[in-house]
């Protein structure tokens, strides 16, 4: 689709890229702390960052390489239907106002790394913890995976790794050499790393994004011509359209709905959130993060932008990058594809750790190893980050792509139905962890087999998100039916549980936990005063 | 799933607290309602209304968690101020 190597882009391309190496290792020393082998400081960053890094780590992690590629290829392979994304992001922070907040206070005060740590001192029960636990690791391996192919389509178009008659070494080298500085920083620099590089990633997103919006249109002859040559292409091909049909506006609130229930759920998502200073730094992230679902909906109309600029694509992943390479002089397609490359490292970076985390609070020291000390906690996570990425490296380059978007796809149903544990369980300690562990089970099984029975005409399996809602009878995102059934199982066997007196565990927070803030009597900052003071 | 703010033990339900409690749920109708936005006019330099709508409701949502964190935070003094932690 290209010929050959794009010089001046790939040069561009390296700059940038060279520069976040460096400031990937040089992270370690920034705001360093004194006991650096804790699992605090290198897995939290010491929980000291203000809400202008939070804002950066948030908004690096959320809004990925992979968001920034498919988002786009979404609206322009079906119009509307691929928009839900600006809703659901909209719909996410009064959510995460109302219980983040909870979440902040109560593992500050106990100390908690993870969700899993805190559904298992909130229930006192390891067996519902191991479930959040392995459904987080399980629903985070794929959306790794899927950033080294956000990295592989800008590769790709840039003339660099591409090519089928390379033999696979050469193909894959670019990637494997990313892959490698991501794996050594992360290693070195814990979360402070891609802390840092988020920078970066939004100053170069912000300014294509801005260039794009601006630049594309004037020369594709403006906002009109664009969306009358994008309805052409859906009349013409009977497929998608600019505004969802009867049928498919269920699709799109349930997909909003459900997608914005389980991005906090999302063990990246949490350790971010947990690496902040104060409570206070949450809040007023809800007020300002919205400023990406901007950003996010800008990006969204590129894909129309794609379709009237006559980009052809098999693969709907190519098409941003390809717009880019088409309209953009060769430098700034060079930025624009660092924006994406580095918009990919970032996340992947968070995502390692988070599952490292869980891995190491909630498997390896729950049931192999109980009396690990904390310089033994930091090594596995470390470790265990490593093998994550080498496990996302493989997915990518020994399966079929398709794999890894299947696995995501079923990995947002799964996150979903930690739901009622961790977020019921901020608020109540009414639901038996039975009764939570028997919904999830359910969750799970129904979200899976749903999904393994959609089709679609290219995939006879997993060929997407949303089917029938039984008793409703309209086309609905499988994630939220699946976790409406949860919430059912939860409450029905609760009664039940509750009825027969079943063993409740023990609960050692307290309702003044959940709203205690940083300064407040207990509150453990778990920082030496001088370096928890330091930050600003 | 609770819309309701956080309550912290004394006098729960009160107008502020009613009032955040509709800032944090108004995003939630307005963007399920899909049939309420799903049209193409009237379009806005060239954007069909189905899009500039939905980014104009980013604005309007964060105005209004904006609403909602001041108020939070006024109500939370106050009852710290009164002496109740």
């Amino acid at each position: 689709m290209n010929d050959g190597v794009n010089g001046v882009a790939l040069g561009v391309f390296i700059f940038f890229f060279v520069l976040v190496t460096a400031m990937g290792f040089l992270a370690a020393r920034w705001r360093k702390a004194e006991n650096e082998h804790s699992l605090d400081e290198w897995g939290l960053g010491g929980r000291s960052f203000g809400t202008w890094v939070t804002w950066f780590l948030l908004g690096g992690d959320l809004y990925t390489a992979y968001t920034f590629v498919a988002v786009p290829a979404a609206i322009y392979a079906a119009g509307a239907a691929g928009f839900f994304a600006v809703p659901y992001t909209i719909l996410v922070y009064p959510l995460i106002f109302t219980f983040l907040p909870r979440l902040w206070s109560v593992s500050h005060k106990h100390g908690y790394v993870t969700t899993s740590d805190f559904v298992r001192g909130r229930f006192g029960s390891k067996g519902l913890s191991l479930a959040v636990a392995v459904t987080g690791i399980l629903a985070t391996m794929p959306y790794i995976a899927l950033q080294l192919v956000g990295i592989q389509a800008v590769l790709d178009v840039m003339g660099v790794g591409g090519g089928e008659d390379t033999n696979w070494f050469i193909k894959d080298l670019p990637l494997l050499i990313a892959f490698g500085v991501l794996a050594a920083y992360t290693y070195s620099s814990g979360l402070r790393a891609p802390a840092l590089i988020a920078f970066v990633k939004d100053t170069l997103i912000y300014i294509v994004i801005a260039v794009a919006i601006i630049y594309i249109p004037i020369k594709l002859g403006g906002f009109d011509d664009i969306f009358a040559a994008a309805n052409d292409k859906f009349t013409e091909s009977g497929n998608g359209g600019l505004v969802p049909n009867h049928g498919g506006q269920w699709t799109y609130a349930t997909l909003a709905l459900g997608s914005a229930l389980a991005l906090f759920m999302y063990p990246h998502s949490i350790t971010a959130t947990l690496s902040s200073r104060s409570r206070e730094v949450i809040r007023r992230n809800t007020t300002i993060l919205p400023l990406y679902s901007l950003m996010l909906g800008l990006l969204a109309l590129l894909g129309f932008m794609a379709i009237a600029a006559g980009v052809k694509v098999e693969n709907g992943q190519l098409a941003i990058p390809q717009l880019f390479e088409n309209m953009f002089p060769d430098w700034f397609a060079g930025v624009a594809f660092a924006a994406i490359g580095i918009g990919a490292l970032v996340p992947a970076a968070i995502m390692s750790i988070a599952a490292a985390n869980l891995f190491t609070r909630n498997i390896y020291k729950d049931f192999i190893k109980p009396d690990a000390t904390p310089a033994q906690e930091t090594k596995v996570s470390k470790l265990v980050s490593l093998l994550v990425k080498v496990g996302a490296l493989v997915f990518v380059l020994g399966m079929d792509k398709t794999v890894a978007i299947n696995f995501q796809l079923l990995g947002g149903i799964w996150i979903l139905q930690t739901f009622p544990a961790l977020v019921g369980g901020l608020f109540t300690r009414w639901f038996h962890r039975w009764a939570l562990l028997g919904g999830w089970a359910v969750g799970m099984v129904y979200g899976t087999v749903a999904a393994y029975g959609v089709a679609s005409p290219t995939q006879k399996h997993f060929g997407g998100s949303s089917d029938e809602i039984p008793g409703i009878g309209e086309i609905g995102y499988i994630g939220l039916t699946a976790f409406v059934l949860n919430v059912l199982v939860t409450v029905v066997l609760t009664f039940v549980l509750r009825a027969v007196k079943a063993p409740d565990g023990v609960d050692e927070t307290k309702p003044s936990d959940y709203t205690a803030d940083a300064g407040d009597p207990g509150v453990q900052v778990e920082l030496p005063p001088a370096t928890a003071g330091s930050s600003h | 799933m609770s819309q309701a703010p956080p309550q912290s033990g004394e006098p729960v339900v009160t107008p502020v607290r009613v009032v955040i409690g509709l800032c944090l749920l108004a995003p939630f109708v307005a963007m399920l309602w899909v049939g309420s936005y799903a049209k193409s006019d009237p379009a806005f330099i060239g954007i069909p209304f189905f899009y500039w709508y939905q980014m104009a409701w980013v604005l309007i949502s964060t105005a209004l968690t904006m609403i909602a964190y001041k108020l939070w935070q006024r109500d939370q003094r106050a009852r710290r101020g009164g002496g109740s932690r």
